[in-house]
């Protein structure tokens, strides 16, 4: 068994970090996560593993020292909240065209603009359909607990490196802020230079007399070979849909009304099927932990089982529920039911919703 | 009277000027006259005389110099516009005994990337900035840079730059050489043979300071010629910038081991 702590999630994410053997952080301090680089400048992980933790002068700066970081095939990461993230749409939107592996998080707030500190799920249009510029997607984990903060971390690098893409954990104020029991994994090591340059031969280490040079771009001015880079960009999206997608069913087995939900709001969630069940309502809990991939097929086949009717519970004015309905294609009723704006909503707030949304019509 | 052939003269011993394999063959993407060919030119022959060219990574711009990577024969990367510090600075965190330069324009670097060049400056990352000014948005087709001198045409400032509303030009190198993190700052041009020589010799002294892991940065400023942009041709662009550019940007040495000259 791992070493049991009680952490916050975003302290956890931190420890995390260092014990994924990760080569870099690069950050900007925001509420709720400034936590991260805090608990990492205190823990000096330079003197741990040799990890490099920089306060950069911006988000902006912050996602440009990982594009760089990353192009020399390390472990690199950073994080933030909402407005921070807005700010490094335009690096990851290069990171995504020049195929570098990376990994950051969002414990997101409520908008727009400066908006508020409290939790918010608000950023998932954002998250999932792309963000930056561009044509591109990025694997998106949704921690629902402070266990899943730090288990994410280790997740998050594999599949950034598996894939050469950017992964974002999308947490919120609430799984950010709240502490809990965690089970740290073991460190693992981090590699040696000789290992990240054999690990990854497209990295830039310094061009050998004799070899090709490396040039980490996202740019070509022939459109044609751009669409050749777009299309190969799409069939790797499309494994990604394939082979990564991640769920938990909670409940579901003979379920007649279901509750789709990410993160706190799952939580929350799993509180309103029990007292659900308590009234003699026979309700589920379709948790999503990848948002991207989409558990899009696997919504549908359940619902072809005979559900009557889907709620999707979101701290947002309703942008998952799109995906929902997408999915189950009319298969049944879908609604929505979130509070927003920094309101984080009850779990007899959501089974009130159930029964006049869904059940009452 | 023996006559002296082709095969006389092409010997090695007889070889005064090669051109280094540092630049690839691929024809420069630049205007005829314009100072971007011969700045990446000496750039890449002091890597190739310091024989750093197997641990160099360089970082391109957002500007004409954007293909610099299709010229120069290192690992290269291409930054987003003004970004290349803040990527220099991730690249030299985690290859310290690598050397890292970026290459960047005016626009680039003094005005969408003010923020990241001052930090990088002020944080005396360990890599070598070359800046290339030449007083306007070269790529895009003329517009007003930060450089633009007062009274100097661009395509957005039509009747001459109006310093009251339009603001007044920035000199970045002279400001960056007031922070503590720069070690080396200079200001050069590539307009003439000498000019050529004292610019590679301060290019090859900012990349020895690296090389010698030197406490800061190195910071060349290349005062060139947009002939283009200036609407004028070559010969009349290097007059014009000797008569207009030089007086407000003095060419030399600005910051040498870590003290400033002036
Ligand atoms: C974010 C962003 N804004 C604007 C542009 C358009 N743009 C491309 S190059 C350039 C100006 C470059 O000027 P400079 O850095 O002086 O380089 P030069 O071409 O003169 O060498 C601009 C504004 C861009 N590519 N990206
Ligand atoms: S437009 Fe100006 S900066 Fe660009 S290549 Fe032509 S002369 Fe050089
Ligand atoms: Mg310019």
């Amino acid at each position: 068994m791992g070493e049991l702590r009680l952490m916050k999630g975003n302290e956890a994410l931190a420890e995390a970090a260092i014990r994924a053997g990760a080569d870099a952080y690069f950050g900007y301090p925001i509420t709720p996560q400034s936590e991260v680089i805090e608990y990492l400048m205190a823990e000096k992980p330079w003197e741990r593993t040799g990890m490099v933790v920089l306060q950069a002068e911006s988000e902006v700066s912050a996602i440009n020292m990982v594009y760089g970081a990353a192009s020399t095939g390390k472990r690199v990461m950073t994080s933030s909240s909402s407005p921070g993230i807005s700010l490094k749409q335009e690096g990851l939107s290069y990171i995504a065209g020049a195929e570098l592996p990376c990994l950051y998080a969002n414990v997101v707030r409520g908008g727009p603009g400066l908006g508020t500190i409290q939790p918010s799920q608000a950023d998932y249009f954002q998250s999932t359909k792309g963000g930056g510029h561009g044509d591109y997607r990025q694997i998106v984990l949704a921690p629902a607990s402070v266990q899943e903060m730090a288990d994410f971390v280790k997740l998050g690098f594999e599949l950034a490196f598996k894939y050469r893409i950017a992964v974002l954990i999308l947490s919120d104020g609430v799984i950010g802020q709240m502490m809990e029991k965690v089970e740290l994994f073991d460190p693992i090591p981090r590699l040696s230079d000789e290992e990240v340059a054999a690990n990854n031969p497209w990295a830039t280490t310094g061009k050998k007399h004799g070899t090709q040079r490396r040039i980490i771009t996202s740019l070509d001015l022939d459109s044609s070979k751009m669409e050749q880079h777009n299309l190969h960009l799409q069939e790797k999206y499309r494994k990604i849909q394939e082979n990564e997608v991640r769920y938990e069913l909670i409940d579901c087995d003979d379920a007649e009304y279901i509750f789709v939900a990410y993160g706190s709001s799952a939580r929350i969630a799993q509180k309103s099927v029990q007292l659900a069940r308590a009234k003699g309502i026979k309700a589920g809990l379709f948790r999503l932990i990848t948002l991207f991939p989409f558990p899009g097929k696997e919504m549908e086949a359940l619902c072809k089982k005979g559900v009557k009717g889907w709620l999707a519970v979101e701290m947002s004015a309703g942008q998952m529920v799109e995906d929902v309905k997408l999915s189950v294609r009319g298969c049944a009723k879908v609604e929505h039911f979130g509070r927003f704006g920094g309101i984080v909503h009850s779990p007899e707030e959501v089974l009130k919703a159930l029964e006049e949304k869904i059940i009452g019509e | 009277m023996s006559t002296i052939t082709l095969e006389d003269i092409i010997k090695p011993e007889n070889l005064v000027y090669k051109k280094t394999p540092l630049m690839t063959d691929k024809v420069l993407s630049y205007c005829p006259g314009c100072g971007h060919g011969t700045a990446h030119r000496i750039t890449m022959e002091v890597i190739e005389e310091l024989g750093l060219e197997e641990n160099t990574i360089g970082i391109a711009p957002v500007g004409c110099s954007v293909l610099a990577y299709e010229f120069m024969d290192v690992d290269m990367v291409q930054a987003a516009h003004g970004r290349a510090p803040a990527l220099a600075t991730g690249i030299k965190r985690l290859w310290p005994n690598k050397t890292v330069f970026t290459y960047q324009g005016d626009g680039d670097l003094a005005a969408i990337g003010t923020a990241e060049t001052i930090h990088a400056c002020n944080r005396g990352e360990k890599i070598v900035i070359i800046f290339v000014n030449n007083g306007i948005y070269g790529m895009t087709g003329g517009q007003m840079a930060p450089t633009t001198l007062p009274g100097m045409k661009s395509s957005t400032s039509p009747y001459g730059r109006d310093v009251e509303r339009m603001g007044n030009p920035l000199k970045i190198t002279e400001l960056v050489a007031q922070l503590p993190g720069t070690y080396f700052v200079s200001r050069q041009a590539v307009h003439t043979p000498a000019a050529v020589r004292k610019a590679k010799r301060a290019i090859k002294k900012a990349f020895e300071n690296q090389r010698d892991n030197k406490p800061g940065l190195s910071f060349i400023e290349i005062v060139s010629n947009c002939n283009s942009g200036w609407k004028m041709t070559p010969n009349d662009a290097n007059k014009w910038m000797e008569e207009n550019m030089f007086p407000f940007y003095p060419l030399g040495d600005i910051k040498v081991d870590g003290q400033l000259l002036k």
